[in-house]
């Protein structure tokens, strides 16, 4: 058994050591001289839910996979201990072998959510690693971002070496096979970063230069060299049945946020709607067989020992053999095995589904109509409508349903003060369906709670053009909805929750921003900014000190309406989707016009060219 | 069928507390096919229950937990199978079926013996000798009186009835305690208070993470009659009378406590 990085006394002083011991079911042993490359890879947030996320899970199998590579793990010191390691200048150090990050030769960071840039500046820190690439020697692990965030890396460009752009799967190989040789030859980080910029989905953002207009915008981004690509164009797994996928996930100890299998049934979505990144950078939609999903789901039970499994995907109703796969995971809960089902839209299927696999007093039916009204339901693309709604909503309550969450967007481009008002209104026509069934036959009061979150502009969107909002008008929505529930007949019925927006706003700067924002969070974080996405740490006062101190203006990031001519900082990423795709739907977003999702017809977005997927439905 | 598992918590696994242990067992099960009953329900859970609650840091050679199973493979065959799933720092040492009707191990805990230790890095205040001698003045005392505080009162308890035995004993060549103490869910005395008040009685300052506390062993009173049922009680009854003839026959003195383990039979 290892010695472990941290001693007793410090271990028993801290919440959740066991945050920081590793040991977990199926964690990957191997003797680190053995290996040529050692990775360290890090989610920067707790362990609890970095631990829950599956396509570290991918990477740490995939990787642990070849002889040459030891993957290790690192997840964000919790404020306790981090402020202990900062007094006794701890180094930061991998759970699997509890060594130093420093000796590492990459240090891989997953970036899911803007709000975690501190805490990667953190594990640079604890780490010992200089916060800037170019101060960073041989010493040093070749720092390598992933995740969605990477469609925009350039606010963090300076602290990266290299980023990742896209799926995993496909270009890790030849990366680790390029620095072998390197190493052999006796090759330094500057000659393997200069090689590495040349494969396939790699940007090394030292090796561009940004220059800028008067008024900030950006007049140019360039490669330095002639060698080096101008553009980068995401990775992508076109089969995704015959590849890697964890048939032995870690189990941690203490409860993680997915406390159970994750199955991840599809990558992309059909439908389209025009605020989601994730719809539009993971296109087209590609589905695992389900014989596959069969066997990985069975291992993985078998495996781990959960007694829960989940399906992950976008939209998982639009899986084409979802009810062979369920049917085969109800057989399984003979053996005790709970079945979740996020992201299924309520029907008649998923209705009958649900009355199998929970406990229908205690669930609740949760619909995402994102905006109120049909008109800006339009202009989004969301293709849902009042009557679908309501028609589910009464087979639920019918079935013995009596609880509805939906989820909104405020803020979104267009939107009206009549727009808000139906929010709550059509909460009240989902209770209005419930109390029409005779009193005998329902159990006492319906629960209908409506949840707003503001609506941030994010890259490789129809809507990355569009302006956002001040913090006091976000407020001034959410009060709008509030007051108008108020007025509605079944207001006892009803329950609104909305956010804080500070966060928004910030979220919005970081999202759109350019190379200039990597001084603002770096000053952020030497205040001690960091945990920014958990309300008790985040410290708006102190964000708003930087953005002064360094002279950074909001308002250029947030509130203007960007020219389709601009030249954003992510142009450079070639995500498959075109920009001229996202200027027609940009341009009928405002036309309030409806894009059919591409199971209906393909909207010829560019990302057909993958050759593969569901754009491959529509050549028969 | 109801089995009493018996395992060793040791290395880095003291960290892990006793709900994420419970949590960590569950899946155990599972992966090693033990056939586990599970309870009705449209939630159903596995039917186990452990015997006395670790505390985050303490180690063990002497943990139990009780479940009850529909069909089970032998003793062996179950161990080895529980062993190959275990992390580092857990290892079963014993599957063993319980008489029908028994009492869950929680509500039959009495005692439990501890081994109290130095850790390397801090020094030992005490030779064996000295310890010896000080312990023994220490238990001579007619009451060990302490003030046990809670949120809401504070009260005076006499700790000396709840401690079954204590001695200086030698560990990896150094003075160590042994304890033999009160546990169960009714009174429970753990160690470091005990060892806290000896510092005390010695005038030494008393630094809590100096000690490595390690439970060496769980005890049930040998006068409890560990089954339900008024068949099955009577049946008990007559056997620890036959236990306690030989006992007497023989001109050994009968002990006042069985370990949880004793009450169970290897499955061949
Ligand atoms: S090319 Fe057509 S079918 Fe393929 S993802 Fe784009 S819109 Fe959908």
């Amino acid at each position: 058994m290892n010695q472990l990085a941290l001693s007793d006394e410090i271990l028993l002083s801290i919440d959740k050591p066991a945050r920081y011991i590793g040991n977990e079911v199926n964690m990957i042993r191997k003797n680190p001289e053995d290996v040529s490359i050692r990775f360290a890879m890090c989610f920067p947030d707790v362990y609890e839910i970095g631990m829950s996320h599956l396509g570290i899970q991918i990477l740490y199998d995939m990787f642990n996979k070849r002889d040459d590579v030891y993957c290790e793990r690192v997840y964000s010191p919790w404020p306790d201990l981090h402020k202990i390691m900062k007094e006794q200048d701890i180094s930061l150090f991998t759970l699997e072998t509890q060594s130093p990050v420093k000796q590492m030769d990459f240090l891989g960071i997953t970036i899911q959510y803007e709000m975690c840039y501190t805490n990667i500046l953190q594990i640079l820190d604890l780490s010992h690693i200089p916060f800037m690439a170019t101060e960073r020697t041989e010493d040093d692990p070749l720092v390598i971002g992933g995740g969605p965030c990477t469609y925009n890396p350039e606010p963090l460009a300076d602290f990266f070496d290299l980023f990742y752009i896209g799926e995993g799967e496909t270009q890790y190989d030849a990366l680790f096979d390029l620095y072998n040789t390197m190493k052999a030859q006796g090759k330094n980080r500057q000659e393997f970063l200069r090689e590495a910029a040349k494969l396939p989905g790699i940007y090394v953002p030292s090796l561009y230069e940004v220059t800028y207009q008067e008024d900030g915008t950006i007049a140019s981004f360039q490669p330095k060299y002639p060698d080096i690509p101008t553009t980068i164009r995401k990775e992508i797994q076109m089969d995704v049945t015959d590849t890697t996928y964890p048939h032995k996930p870690l189990v941690p100890f203490i409860k993680a946020t997915q406390d159970r299998v994750v199955l991840e049934i599809q990558r992309g979505c059909i439908r389209g709607c025009r605020f989601c990144q994730a719809g539009m950078i993971y296109r087209p939609v590609r589905e695992r067989d389900v014989n596959m999903l069969k066997e990985c789901a069975h291992d993985m039970l078998e495996s781990t020992g959960h007694e829960e499994i989940s399906l992950s995907s976008l939209s998982s109703s639009d899986y084409s053999q979802l009810p062979e796969l369920i049917n085969y995971l109800i057989d399984q809960k003979g053996n005790g095995v709970n079945i979740s089902l996020p992201s299924l839209r309520i029907d008649a299927f998923s209705l009958d589904v649900m009355s199998k696999v929970q406990d229908i007093r205690k669930s609740s039916l949760t619909f995402a109509p994102e905006a109120g009204s049909q008109r800006l339901r339009n202009v989004i693309n969301k293709g849902l409508t009042e009557e679908v709604i309501l028609h589910g909503a009464g087979l639920a309550f019918e079935g013995g349903w009596q609880k509805v969450k939906l989820y909104f967007m405020l803020g979104l481009p267009t939107e009206t003060e009549e727009d808000m008002k139906e929010i709550p209104r059509l909460g009240d026509k989902i209770a209005r369906r419930y109390y029409e069934i005779p009193k005998e036959q329902r159990n006492g009061k319906c629960q209908i709670t409506m949840s707003t979150s503001f609506f941030v502009p994010k890259p490789f969107t129809p809507f990355q053009w569009a302006p956002m909002c001040e913090k006091d008008e976000y407020l001034r929505r959410a009060k709008i909805v509030n007051t108008e529930m108020k007025e509605q007949l079944n207001r006892k019925s009803l329950k609104y929750n909305w956010h804080e927006a500070d966060v928004t706003v910030l979220e919005g700067v970081l999202a759109r921003g350019d190379r200039k924002i990597g001084q603002v969070l770096l000053k952020a974080y030497e205040k001690g900014c960091i945990f920014d996405s958990w309300s008790e740490f985040f410290d708006n006062d102190k964000w708003m000190e930087v953005f002064d101190e360094c002279g950074i203006s909001i308002a250029f990031y947030n509130l203007r309406t960007r020219s389709t001519d601009e030249i954003l900082p992510w142009d450079f990423i070639d995500c498959g989707v075109t920009k001229s795709f996202l200027k027609r739907e940009w341009e009928r977003a405002q036309q309030e016009v409806v894009t059919p999702n591409c199971r209906m017809q393909c909207n010829a977005c560019g990302a057909a060219r993958f050759g593969g997927g569901v754009c491959l439905e529509h050549q028969n | 069928m109801n089995i009493r598992i018996k395992f060793k918590k040791y290395g880095v696994m003291k960290f892990i507390g006793h709900l994420d242990i419970m949590r960590y067992f569950q899946k155990c099960m599972r992966r090693a096919h033990i056939d586990i009953a599970y309870s009705e329900g449209f939630s159903p859970h596995q039917i186990m229950s452990f015997a006395a609650p670790l505390g985050v840091g303490i180690t063990s050679d002497g943990e139990y937990l009780d479940i009850e199973v529909n069909s089970t493979l032998s003793s062996k065959e179950s161990i080895d199978a529980l062993n190959q799933v275990m992390v580092d720092g857990i290892s079963i040492l014993e599957y063993k079926k319980l008489p029908d009707m028994a009492k869950t191990s929680m509500s039959l805990v009495a005692a439990a013996d501890y081994l109290v230790y130095i850790k390397d890095n801090y020094t030992n205040p005490f030779t064996l000798k000295e310890l010896e001698e000080q312990m023994h003045a220490f238990y001579q005392q007619p009451e060990i009186l302490i003030t046990k505080k809670t949120k809401k009162s504070e009260r005076v308890i006499d700790l000396k009835p709840f401690i079954y035995d204590m001695k200086a004993v030698e560990y990896n060549g150094k003075p160590a305690f042994f304890l033999k103490v009160c546990t169960g869910s009714s009174s429970n005395i753990k160690p470091e208070l005990v060892i806290e008040e000896f510092y005390r009685f010695c005038e030494i300052p008393f630094e809590p993470l100096a000690f490595q506390i390690h439970r060496q062993e769980v005890y049930v009173s040998s006068e409890e009659i560990p089954v339900k049922g008024e068949h099955e009680r009577a049946e008990y009854a007559e056997k620890l009378s036959l236990m306690k003839k030989e006992y007497a026959e023989k001109g050994l003195e009968f002990p006042a406590f069985f370990t949880l383990g004793e009450l169970g039979e290897d499955i061949l």
